[in-house]
């Protein structure tokens, strides 16, 4: 190994592969990706696509596998059983043991389970890794074998789970514990014109019902699922189980690096033993950042965190501080962004500014303060927005008028799009009947 | 398409009831191929070409009409057709096969040689061209009107596929416009106002079109008085002021995806097959040197077959081969001379090849013409040159290999390997247009659809998790990427030349100040 120091990584998600790809740039540290989900790194949001058939297995790898040789980076497909912080090494399932001078956690997340009767049995499974994905196209090759699935919570992988069993004509009963879909997160408006999408995708959607227990047959297979709220039975051969995920660290249970749901780490993304960080979906903040959760299972800030920890690791110390929030799905059809905060429910002195298409196939909600009419977050659906735009007025704190009437600049349709910017400004001078073309 | 696993994907009745109606329409023109005894009946072919076009068009209404707008990828790697599958490689073997016949062995369709007159597929096809200019067919119209059948018929498919895209329907539009009217229609009215004027599509430029400047069409122009004269100044100017100035304000793709013939049938006929263009870095390199050697061959066996057929005498004519030999090397050293001076950081390492590409010809310029006659160049005859360009290039490159191996190569091959056009569109759309696709921020999620459904085998997503806006060269501006992304996070635009081309480190979301300083360090 010589005299360079080792980078070792635990995890090959974008936010290990982000914290190699820097420390590559900024040093000439050994660095070693372990991971025991596949050799190469691929994106995970993806995996919704292979089973669709849009894409093979090699299209979702963002690099060639070239690559990692050409950058040396050593990939190492193996499981990390346990860590010996005081040693500086960490235990594989193989029985070897690997040294490191810097230790990073990206080992992401695991589906959530709530302990529901019949909840570990073969056709009920999550989708998050690649085994997930070959278990999916094992109990659902198509609709013979699965004559209906159902899943088990409306979040964000449960839409991408229907989509993909939609795709191949496979009946589902999708199960929300809400009133309406993501309305946890989603307002009103916005949240009932995707409910009302998937109905139109012939979903039997089942609102504000939970799961009870999952039946098997005598051969120990799904057979049913009984639903908590009206004891109906529902014949089905695969469960979803799409309630949330939790960061991935049993494996640390027996080590002192200090955990609570996820690995606690500062702004800096250290753990409180040295020279281990933690990074992605199974890193957790002590606090928030801003309106941030201590836990951000999102692409980007699994990117965004690999960013700032490898220029930490390599001499210039940095905190993690991402800049304004953004994000983005698809549910179905229907493209949604969100940039700034836009919660469920306004906060206090906040309110929602809320503009439908006729169509029922695009709205906007914008949040701004009552008062201030400062402009703070927008959610899109089936409208793009430009970032570098929004990103810039909510910088500059730009007032909700500005952001209605410069509307058209941030819009990133393709072209030749019809444009609704009027649409949406006359929408909202009647609603307020505040606005002036000041 | 039965071939299909998951068996999900089969077919349902309606498509099954459309692909009969199509495979009927076929197979009367394989009669008449066989000479099977079909009379040489006007109706007979509005029977088979009805049949065929109503088949894909019931097909794509079955697929599509009912649905909710949306990508309609569903299954593509899965069906036979569409993934290298049997179906797949059966269609590229009869496919080549066509062109082969079509091509070498015309008189097996039906071509009447010496005067005699036409038989079998051709001769069904008489009607239709006797209608249209007044003369028997040829098997290029024969071929002209199922290439234009396709492209009407897979056009309407594709815009059902996209209803939602307006740019993907309006270019689809418009392709299908320019094959109907330019390259169908028009040349066939044209010769039955004047039959001395040659074949001439008046959207085909060259270098695409390599025989404009050949002497017998330069000729046929020049003997057509006015009308001949103003086509061949349009050629000429296409090339040389209004292709630069559209490609300059909107990119290559306002040829290659909205009006060129080659660029139509991939878009339509070949959609099915977009996904199957290589992404390895491997085939951008075999790309470079291909393309290039081809627009370098094609600019010397060009020059070459013009200066065979000027005199020496400006008596005679003010073209002499000693002015135009010396024109050419004063053009091509111009532009070499713009390019380095202003555009040589954007060029990087390719501004060595530039170099070498330019000097090759410029030296095979010279010794052409010290050893030139009015018969030889390089010691061989222009018209061999010429002869296996057509062979090579015009035949079995953008024919046989460029639409024959749709279902292998992907529907793009010609376009990205080998066009001559294609290059010169392509150099102008890195160094001086108007043209890019914008990145959206931080927004990508790294999932490959772009590079995946990128006919041109552009790995899109490269770009695009880095922040990075999409200026290359090969691009052809379908849109396909921006239409697939499943987070808005591409744009087809036209905008500033400065900061057109950026690459950042850290993307947009995260610390600024970070941002700042590592897109700085750089």
């Amino acid at each position: 190994m010589g005299n360079r120091k080792h980078a070792v990584i635990i995890g090959n998600g974008i936010a290990g592969v982000t914290a190699a790809r820097h420390i590559r740039k900024n040093s000439d540290m050994e660095i070693t990706i372990i991971s025991s989900e596949t050799k190469h790194f691929f994106s995970r949001t993806a995996l919704m696509y292979i089973y669709m058939g849009h894409m093979k297995y090699e299209h979702t790898k963002p690099y060639e596998d070239s690559f990692w040789k050409k950058n040396r980076i050593e990939l190492l497909q193996e499981y990390v059983t346990d860590i010996d912080t005081d040693q500086k090494k960490v235990a594989l399932q193989s029985g070897d043991a690997l040294r490191y001078d810097s230790l990073i956690i990206a080992t992401g997340s695991k589906p959530n389970k709530f302990g529901w009767p019949g909840q570990d049995l073969p056709q009920v499974q999550g989708l998050y890794s690649k085994q997930d994905l070959d278990k999916l196209e094992k109990n659902a090759p198509n609709n013979a074998v699965c004559k209906r699935a159902v899943i088990v919570g409306g979040g964000l992988i449960g839409i991408e789970m229907a989509e993909m069993l939609l795709s191949r004509n496979i009946p589902i009963t999708f199960l929300i514990r809400e009133d309406s879909f993501w309305d946890g997160v989603l307002p009103q408006g916005d949240s009932e014109l995707i409910t009302r999408h998937i109905f139109k995708h012939h979903v039997d959607i089942r609102l504000a019902t939970n799961l009870k227990e999952i039946h098997a047959d005598a051969s120990g297979n799904v057979k049913s699922i009984t639903l908590a709220e009206t004891g109906e039975e529902i014949q089905c051969d695969v469960v979803g189980l799409t309630a949330g995920v939790s960061p991935n660290i049993d494996f640390l249970k027996d080590t002192s690096i200090e955990t609570k749901h996820g690995v606690l780490v500062n702004r800096q993304l250290e753990t409180n033993i040295p020279d281990v960080y933690a990074i992605g979906d199974c890193a957790e903040q002590h606090e928030g950042i801003g309106n941030r959760r201590p836990i951000e299972a999102v692409w980007y800030t699994g990117r965004m965190m690999g960013e700032a920890v490898a220029q930490t690791i390599c001499g210039h110390r940095r905190e993690y501080n991402p800049g304004h929030w953004f994000n983005s799905a698809k549910f179905l059809d229907i493209e949604y962004q969100t940039y700034g905060w836009v919660f469920a429910a306004p906060r206090d002195g906040e309110t929602h500014f809320h503009w439908r298409h006729a169509d029922d196939d695009k709205c906007i909600t914008i949040s701004y303060d009552k008062s201030t009419r400062l402009f703070i977050g927008i959610n899109t659906f089936g409208i793009r927005l430009r970032h570098e735009t929004m990103d810039r007025w909510l910088t500059e704190q730009r007032d909700v008028d500005y952001v209605l009437q410069h509307l058209k600049e941030a819009n990133f349709d393709p072209e030749f799009y019809r444009h609704y910017e009027k649409e949406i400004l006359n929408s909202f001078t009647s609603q307020t009947n505040q606005i002036t073309n000041a | 398409m039965s071939l299909a696993s998951p068996d999900t994907y089969s077919l349902s009745n309606k498509q099954k009831l459309a692909l009969s109606l199509g495979t009927i329409g076929l197979l009367i023109l394989v009669l008449a191929f066989a000479n099977f005894g079909l009379s040489a009946n006007i109706w007979v072919l509005a029977l088979a070409l009805g049949l065929i076009s109503t088949g894909v068009v019931l097909y794509a209404r079955a697929a599509y009409l009912d649905k909710i707008p949306g990508i309609k990828n569903d299954g593509v790697w899965y069906k036979s057709i569409s993934s290298r599958g049997i179906l797949g490689w059966l269609t590229g073997v009869v496919l080549t096969s066509f062109y082969i016949v079509l091509y070498f062995y015309p008189n097996l369709l039906g071509l009447g040689v010496d005067g005699a007159a036409n038989t079998g597929l051709i001769a069904l096809f008489d009607p239709l061209s006797q209608l249209l200019s007044g003369r028997d067919a040829s098997q290029w119209f024969v071929y002209g009107t199922l290439y234009t059948v396709a492209i009407l018929a897979f056009g309407y498919k594709f815009m059902l596929k996209y209803k939602h895209n307006k740019y993907q329907q309006l270019r689809t539009g418009s392709v299908m416009f320019f094959q109907l009217g330019f390259a169908f229609l028009i040349p066939e009215f044209m010769y039955r106002l004047n039959s001395d004027l040659p074949y001439y599509d008046l959207k085909s430029m060259w270098p695409l079109n390599y025989y404009i400047f050949d002497e017998w069409s330069v000729k046929a122009f020049l003997s057509s008085g006015n009308i001949g004269l103003g086509l061949i100044i349009f050629g000429i100017v296409s090339v040389f002021v209004i292709s630069p100035i559209l490609t300059y304000k909107y990119g290559k793709r306002w040829y290659c995806s909205w009006v060129c013939g080659c660029g139509g049938l991939a878009e339509t006929a070949g959609d099915a097959f977009r996904q199957l263009s290589d992404k390895s870095t491997g085939a951008w390199k075999l790309e470079r040197w291909l393309i290039h050697t081809v627009l370098v061959f094609s600019v010397l066996m060009t020059t070459a077959v013009i200066y065979t057929y000027l005199g020496y005498d400006s008596n005679n004519f003010w073209l002499t081969k000693d002015l135009f030999i010396k024109l050419v090397i004063g053009f091509l050293t111009l532009v070499f001379a713009v390019i380095m001076i202003f555009k040589h950081k954007e060029l990087g390492k390719d501004a060595k090849y530039g170099a070498i590409g330019y000097f090759v010809l410029l030296v095979a310029l010279l010794v052409m013409h010290f050893t030139g006659t009015t018969e030889e160049v390089f010691y061989i005859k222009a018209s061999s040159l010429r002869a296996a360009y057509g062979l090579y290039i015009g035949s079995i490159f953008s024919g046989v290999i460029g639409t024959g191996f749709y279902p292998i190569l992907g529907n793009r091959a010609w376009c990205r390997f080998g066009c001559p056009m294609a290059a010169v569109l392509g150099f102008q759309q890195r160094m001086f247009s108007k043209f890019r696709i914008t990145t959206n921020g931080g927004q990508c999620i790294s999932c490959g659809n772009c590079s995946t459904y990128c006919e041109m085998g552009i790995d899109v997503r490269a770009y695009a998790q880095k922040g990075e806006n999409i200026v290359r060269s090969s691009c052809v501006g379908c849109g396909i990427c921006a239409a697939v992304c499943p987070r808005g996070v591409l744009k087809l635009e036209n905008g500033a030349l400065e900061g057109r081309i950026n690459s950042n480190d850290i993307l947009l979301g995260n610390d600024t100040e970070l941002r700042d300083l590592i897109n700085k360090q750089k």
